[in-house]
């Protein structure tokens, strides 16, 4: 079970927290894109082995989400979320 | 009460307490400090478990948690499943029975198994039972390949209990390594947790008989650990396994024996600074011939068995080793009154000091084991000389063997940590540490005393969680050992009959790793799950190296490149109810309620959960009214009179902000900004995909203020939707949403009366059509309580949703059936409004709105709006339907008998021929106002297709329908807006 460090509560169980997935492209304005462009943002998410930057939402906790950059194999965490919001 | 093997004195028992116990229903006796394997051991029993693929007579081979073989069941008081005999602790009154046999352990019918065993070769069941589907014939193999059943009920006395910790140093294992290392950081002033999963710590120590300072190496134990125990820094737990090694060094602990009676197995979950590994090492079996017979042991369980239980296994011995440690072992048994008749040793030459210990023993180099002959116990061993073939024949009643020992690298390698093989020891070590870990002792591939502690004190230096330095003062001088090894993976089975064992809890031989092999499954994990070596319970302690070594050996390569497979947790059986704690079944996942609950029961509804674990009233039936009945009556209250809905537990939300309606107009389909306060709209949400998400009302309560409801089962997964777009792709905009949910309860009264009933309620709201139109909202006072009032219907009637606080929902809802009476109000159900939507054709999220569907298919791109540049999932929805493929839409069904009900799910195909299907239906219900069945379906190209025939097609019959459109009733709204 993972700590998370959630930058309103601190370290807490991962029980805590629904996953929201890797970070992908921001949304595109989607008037501004191919229709390729637009498959691949809905379709192409990083799924690497190693550090991935995710969302996570603190769903028993304070509601908040945030990003945390996170190693697949080693669940280690090397960045956490700035405090200041 | 005489036992039959148990020595004259000696051993960690306590005599003066003795115990009785049963074992397939004879009455036995041990000693307060026996396991159930030792006891039995003592009373001369020798079968225990008939095995689980052949049905052969097995015993106990081990002394603890790497037993194989000893599977039992307990009984009664202590009912649990399978059960290791040698992990049981000895109880007065134990009850316990053997496993997969019958009729007896000594007389089993499914031994016969065996002689078709060339007809069961591993992969056969893969192999023959895959037509027409494998789970024809599952229930009836594992059946045949039974092991223990699970206890019917819950234990009758006491419970189960979990507890979080937090620590500074987390030490698994008391052995030698384990209680130096607790010693130095328990001294430090840290704050440490100390695990062993043996009744008392000690750890080798316990069976080996050496010396520290000159004194017996236990009476160092024993002042380690009367030091700690007065330590309040230090938690001490005996009869505790450390199971699993998670993410960021957390790590679950299953404590048997808890202070308190009536915890029957306690459950902790401790995080850690610093994890200290002193696990140990488990010995590795040789493989040869008849391996499996009863009497056939590890040799450092006989061992135990004689130094620690005071319990002779045998009295005629023959060692077969590969490796220095049963030298050591032979003043020991000796004295116990063991006749040692050889010592096979496969090596050619082994050092003079080893073969000093053996003086007076026969010592036979360059030497296997050929065989071994007896059926329900050993009665002679046939040695091979390796040099000139010959074999001899030696009569013995007990055969201890030692292939070496393997490191518990477990909880190592389920923290990610990687291991390496080692050519020193011929065993796996760890390599790279991953979190926050350290393994000192034999499961570091480190195995004599001396060095134990000298890389304990070494290692421990290095670790630098805790402000002091750790160090340990005081001398600590130990027996001389020494340790080397000639692996030997298997002796040389070309062209044997007798079944050779790898893994023998799994029956896996010689001939299922070379078949394994030859059909190309060479990857060690292909390996283990065509064979299934290595699973099961004791998921290959003693086994698992020697697979590797011959799947290196048969293809030339290192055992590093074979690798090992996954070591999972648990390391050890785990009860569900240690794992569960006292969160039994109504609190794992507990009901939501509204607070009209007990009024609902206490009014005869059959309550259910529907969605998201709301417990709501399915219906409420009268006298012996059938289901049909009761739901009849409640939809026919409402076409024609007035019924009253508990419409709670709707998702229901606050969003408060400038940018609230820039926002609404992103989620939503149709444009929601442009709406005047008191006034809503109906809105359909997608997700960026194209497809349905959900629907729902929207109202503006004032500029910035607006609330919003979702349906009942999605609401939670539409608050981290709109959180999620709010967070990451529009963090600049004002909007806050607050979870109003559980803050407003609901009674809808929907109906032709239901202005009547209003006015009976007495309200300061004027209700009449002209100042209070359909989709707006008013706030007010209804029977004296402040309300929210929201023209909005479900149903199709007339409806009024009634929204106040939770504190006076139970009053309003029983002023509601008070003053209704006279109209014949009746409470509604989630079946009858079940079918009051579906005469409407609204959706139903799960039903016509399951993940696949987008507004045009099911007739609402009238929601989509053509003037917003953009919201979520417009640009896929056009995407998608510019491909041009067939869609399936949204049509009603009328079966051509009235009476044929249409299951819901049952699938449509063209003429009703098996051939793929072109829809589904998605709903059928009995229609009071139609008096006939009527139904939703999803069928493709439905839209143009009114008016056609659909053919249902089921198992014995095909119904054939008339496709209509998706209305049954009010086609044109007149009532609702009424």
């Amino acid at each position: 079970m993972l700590l998370i460090h959630c930058p309103f509560c601190k370290n807490r169980n991962e029980t805590e927290f629904v996953y929201g997935g890797p970070v992908g492209a921001n949304r595109p304005d989607p008037n501004l894109v191919s229709d390729e462009e637009w498959v691949d943002y809905l379709t192409m998410v990083p799924n690497p082995m190693g550090p991935v930057y995710e969302r996570w939402w603190h769903a028993r906790g304070c509601d908040q989400w945030f990003i945390i950059c996170r190693d697949t194999v080693t669940h280690e965490i090397l960045e956490n979320p700035s405090e200041e919001p | 009460m005489k036992n039959l093997n148990r020595l004259e004195s000696g051993g960690r028992i306590d005599r003066s307490k003795s115990l009785s116990f049963s074992f397939n229903g004879k009455l036995y006796y041990g000693f307060e400090g026996d396991t159930l394997a030792s006891a039995m051991l003592a009373n001369g029993l020798h079968v225990i478990a008939r095995s689980f693929k052949y049905h052969r007579p097995r015993g106990i081979i081990g002394s603890g948690v790497e037993d194989p073989a000893s599977l039992i069941e307990l009984l009664e008081e202590e009912a649990s499943g399978n059960n290791l005999c040698t992990n049981v602790k000895l109880k007065e009154g134990l009850k316990a029975k053997s496993i997969n046999c019958w009729p007896s352990v000594d007389f089993d019918v499914g031994a016969v198994v065996q002689y078709f065993a060339k007809f069961v070769p591993a992969g056969f069941y893969y192999k023959t039972f895959k037509w027409p589907t494998w789970h024809l014939f599952e229930p009836f193999i594992r059946r045949a390949a039974g092991l223990a059943s699970a206890p019917k009920e819950p234990p009758k006395k006491g419970h189960f209990e979990s507890r979080n910790a937090h620590t500074d140093f987390l030490i698994i294992g008391a052995g030698p390594a384990g209680l130096l290392a607790t010693l130095m950081a328990a001294r430090s002033g840290a704050k440490v947790f100390l695990v062993d999963q043996n009744t008392e710590a000690g750890g080798s120590l316990l069976s080996l008989k050496l010396n520290i300072n000159q004194k017996p190496a236990m009476a160092w134990v024993e002042s380690a650990v009367k030091e700690i125990a007065n330590m309040s820094n230090v938690t001490h737990l005996q009869d505790s396994t450390a199971w699993a090694y998670r993410e960021h060094n957390l790590v679950i602990i299953n404590e048997r024996e808890v202070e308190n009676v009536s915890i029957i197995e306690r459950s902790w979950r401790v995080r850690a600074k610093n994890i200290i590994i002193a696990t140990g090492a488990i010995e590795r079996s040789l493989v040869f011939p008849n391996n499996d017979r009863p009497g056939v042991m590890l040799a450092s369980a006989v061992l135990t068995f004689v130094n620690r239980y005071s319990v002779k296994p045998g009295d005629n011995m023959v060692l077969f080793t590969n490796n220095d440690s049963v030298y050591s072992y032979i003043k020991d048994l000796k004295t116990a009154g063991i006749n040692i008749l050889a010592i096979v040793d496969s090596r050619k030459h082994i050092a003079s000091a080893v073969l000093a210990e053996a003086q007076n023993v026969r010592v036979v180099l360059n030497s296997i084991i050929r065989n071994v002959n007896g059926y329900k116990k050993v009665n002679s061993v046939v040695v091979q000389s390796l040099v000139d073939k010959e074999l001899e024949t030696i009569p013995c009643d007990l055969l201890a063997h030692s292939g070496g020992w393997n490191p518990v690298v477990h909880l190592h390698s389920q923290s990610r940590g990687t291991i390496k093989f080692n050519d020193r020891i011929a065993s796996f070590v760890p390599d790279q540490f991953i979190q926050n870990s350290i393994s000192i002792g034999a499961c570091n591939g480190t195995f004599t005393l001396n060095e134990i502690f000298n890389e304990t004190k070494s290692l421990l230096c290095g670790v630098s969680a805790h402000s002091k330095p750790l160090v340990y003062e005081g001398k600590l001088e130990c027996s001389k050992q020494s340790y080397s090894i000639e692996a030997l993976w298997s002796i040389d089975l070309s062209k044997e009959k007798n079944k050779a064992f790898f893994d023998i809890q799994n029956d896996v031989t010689h001939d299922d790793i070379q078949l394994a092999l030859t059909e190309g499954y060479s990857n060690i994990e292909h390996v283990k799950r065509y064979t299934t070596g290595g699973m099961g319970f004791d998921q290959g302690k003693t086994g698992n190296v020697n697979i590797i070594g011959m799947v290196a050996k048969e293809q030339g390569i290192d055992l590093d490149d074979v690798g090992t497979t996954t070591f999972r947790s648990p390391f050890i059986p785990v009860s569900f109810g240690s794992i569960n704690g006292v969160r039994e079944g109504s609190v794992v996942l507990p009901f939501r309620h509204t607070p009209i609950t007990k009024w609902n029961l206490e009014n005869g509804a059959f309550m259910y959960e529907a969605g998201a674990r709301w417990r709501r009233p399915g219906y409420f039936p009268i006298g012996g009214e059938s289901f049909q009945q009761a739901v009849n009556r409640e939809c026919h209250a409402v076409r024609t009179g007035v019924g009253v809905y508990d419409g709670s537990p709707l998702g229901k939300f606050e969003l408060k902000g400038e940018n609230v309606g820039e926002f609404l107009d992103l989620i939503y389909t149709n444009i929601i900004s442009s709406l005047e306060p008191g006034n809503g709209r109906y809105g359909l949400m997608l997700t960026d995909d194209g497809l349905i998400f959900d629907d729902g009302v929207a109202f503006r309560i004032d500029k910035h203020r607006w609330f919003i409801s979702t349906s009942s089962g999605h609401s939670d997964a539409v608050y981290q939707h709109m959180l999620k777009i709010l967070a990451f792709d529009h963090p600049e905009w004002d909007v806050k949403i607050t979870n109003i949910t559980n803050q407003w309860n609901n009674a809808t009264i929907c109906g032709p009366l239901a202005r009547k009933l209003l006015k009976k309620l007495e309200t300061d709201i004027a209700y009449d059509n002209g100042s209070f139109p359909f989709m707006t909202f008013r706030e007010g006072h209804i029977a004296d309580i402040p309300a929210r009032i929201i023209r909005v219907s479900f149903t199709g009637e007339l409806s009024f949703e009634i929204n106040v606080s939770p504190r006076n929902m139970l009053v309003l809802w029983e002023r509601i059936i008070e003053e209704g009476t006279e109209f014949g109000i009746l409470p509604v159900g989630s079946e009858a409004s079940h079918v009051l939507r579906v005469e409407k054709g609204f959706l139903s999220l799960g039903h016509e709105v399951d993940g696949t569907v987008d507004p045009y298919d099911l007739g609402m791109d009238w929601l989509m709006s053509k003037k917003k540049l953009d919201y979520i999932g417009k640009r896929s929805v056009h995407l998608r339907r510019s491909l041009g493929k067939v869609r399936k839409e949204l049509v009603g069904l009328l079966p051509n008998n009235p009476n044929d009900a249409i299951p819901e799910g049952a699938p449509i195909t063209p003429d009703g021929k098996k051939v793929a299907t072109e829809g589904f239906t998605t709903a059928c219900v009995w229609s009071v106002v139609n008096e006939r069945w009527v139904g939703l379906a999803l069928l493709e190209n439905g839209h143009n297709r009114h008016g056609e025939e659909a053919c249902v097609r089921m198992k014995d019959e095909i119904i054939r329908a008339k496709i209509t459109k998706p209305v049954f009733h009010d086609s044109d709204g007149k009532l609702l807006r009424s």
